[in-house]
């Protein structure tokens, strides 16, 4: 791997080791993960419950700091979070003390009041939540409440979003409806975004490729491109064939 | 009434006066049915405290136990708040302070009644000092404990957008704890309402707590001892119901999901 990265690669993880300890046990949780993510890329990195995808998260975002190995993003090396990229969390991460204006609005303190609201209107809308303005999240639905926090990230321009399960609170139907506004959005604004799942068709759905990650301590075990154009027609015999190879990969049986 | 539903408008005013005429009238025939020389009924009270309000003590009692409550009050707010607030910021100054504070917590604020005086003799001071004291231990360990628990996510996402410690502390930590601050300044002040009346008793000679022991050192008048009971309850109630309505405020209503 070359030191100045193509412009078209966005991340590179390497070598990244994780290693927790506790009471003086210690927990390897990620060994050797070498990722590389292009600009503009939708990854989503599926595995297990507990199998460390979130740590590894937690790394790229910079809220981490792995035991070993390094994360380089733009080819600079992460030393901590930034506001060019948005670690979204489950639909609990937007702020209950202020309004969906509020919450879209909090990370642009340096802007002038006029771009700002400038700003939020255009959010407000992208997000489909005209008329909540002055809601405060408690009298938001799941699915509203995960589209305000999308709308909070997405306000501050990052290049690029991490997204912790963050549909994983929602019910199955709103869940679908979220998957297809995400690809919307992204397709609009063209960032780069890492989605960690442990829902295979969640990721088969969304994803350019999926890194499959094995059981603790976690590693890579297989990257597979989803080569099917969107919209995804879930019931394409490609789709259907990626889906079970991925089955295979974490070696899980077809029937139930 | 089924708890489920919401009680009608007139339900939330008609039930408490009902109770309260009940108990007004259980206090009067219990006097009757008791014979008692010595305790007063409903209406000697009510008589005592017009006789109070003739001699303009009445309002100049009440005004005094305020002004108290307010002074000794205000700096356990001012200083606690932001007293808790650095505690719970700097985990390791509150292991370090932690200690002597759950200390000196359970010590009882009458307990400090000797001490006070010495510091500051019989007076105003003392009084506002002790109010002081009973009210600047909740606050304190109502703000550590907001700040502790503010969900790790809030803190994270706050520095994500790249807001510097103080505007971390400010338009993160702060928000996300106010509900639970606000818990304590109520417990704060219902205490302090509490402790300005014990005070009063020893080192001042007026407000509603002097007017207690007063009126029953001098004459045994134990309508005016029930006249200031009720004062107390009358004024304490009046300040909770004051304080419950902070909750309404949009900014904290998210903290407190199941008001009463």
């Amino acid at each position: 791997m070359s030191l100045s990265p193509s412009p078209e690669t966005k991340l590179t993880a390497e070598r990244i080791g994780m290693v927790f300890k506790r009471d003086g046990n210690s927990t390897n949780v990620l060994r050797d993960i070498n990722l590389t993510v292009g600009r503009g890329e939708f990854l989503c990195v599926l595995g297990p419950s507990g199998c460390g995808k979130s740590t590894l998260l937690n790394t790229m975002a910079g809220f981490l700091s792995p035991t070993s190995g390094e994360i380089r993003i733009d080819g600079e090396a992460v030393r901590g979070p930034d506001p060019r990229r948005i670690f979204v969390f489950q639909e609990r991460g937007v702020f209950p003390w202020l309004t969906v204006e509020g919450n879209i609005g909090f990370g642009l303190f340096k802007l002038s009041r006029a771009e700002r609201e400038q700003r939020i209107a255009h959010y407000v809308q992208l997000v489909g939540l005209e008329g909540f303005q002055k809601a405060y999240p408690a009298e938001l639905s799941g699915g509203m409440k995960q589209r305000l926090e999308v709308a909070r990230a997405l306000a501050v321009n990052p290049d690029m979003l991490f997204l912790d399960e963050p549909f994983g609170a929602l019910d199955s139907i709103t869940r679908l409806t979220m998957r297809r506004e995400l690809l919307r959005i992204w397709e609009a604004e063209k960032n780069t975004i890492i989605f960690v799942t442990h829902d295979i068709d969640e990721a088969v759905q969304l994803a350019d490729r999926v890194a499959v990650m094995s059981d603790r301590p976690a590693t890579i075990q297989q990257i597979v491109e989803i080569d099917i154009a969107h919209p995804r027609d879930i019931g394409s015999a490609r789709y259907l064939e990626l889906r079970h190879g991925i089955f295979d990969q974490l070696g899980l049986a077809h029937k139930v | 009434m089924n708890s489920l539903v919401e009680p009608r408008k007139w339900e939330k005013f008609f039930w408490p006066v009902l109770a309260c005429v009940l108990f007004l009238a259980l206090w009067h025939y219990l006097v009757i049915w008791s014979a008692t020389k010595v305790f007063p009924s409903p209406l000697a009270v009510e008589k005592g405290i017009a006789e109070l309000a003739r001699k303009s003590l009445l309002w100049r009692y009440i005004g005094d136990s305020l002004r108290r409550v307010a002074l000794g009050y205000g700096a356990a707010v001012v200083l606690g708040i932001p007293v808790g607030l650095t505690l719970g910021w700097y985990p390791a100054a509150n292991q370090v302070v932690n200690p002597v504070f759950q200390m000196l917590r359970p010590i009882s604020p009458i307990a400090w009644i000797p001490v006070s005086i010495i510091l500051f003799g019989v007076g105003d001071t003392t009084a506002v000092f002790l109010i002081f004291l009973c009210a600047f231990f909740p606050i304190v360990v109502a703000c550590v404990d907001g700040v502790s628990g503010v969900p790790a996510m809030y803190r994270q996402a706050g520095r994500n957008f790249g807001l510097s410690p103080v505007q971390l502390l400010s338009k993160v930590v702060f928000p996300a704890a106010l509900p639970q601050i606000i818990i304590g300044l109520r417990i704060a002040l219902g205490i302090a309402w509490l402790v300005v009346v014990a005070a009063e008793m020893i080192a001042v000679d007026s407000g509603l707590g002097y007017l207690v022991i007063d009126a029953r050192n001098s004459g045994k008048r134990y309508d005016l001892v029930v006249a200031a009971m009720l004062m107390i309850g009358i004024i304490g109630l009046a300040l909770d119901l004051l304080f419950r309505r902070l909750r309404n405020i949009r900014s904290v209503r998210w903290g407190f999901r199941h008001g009463t």
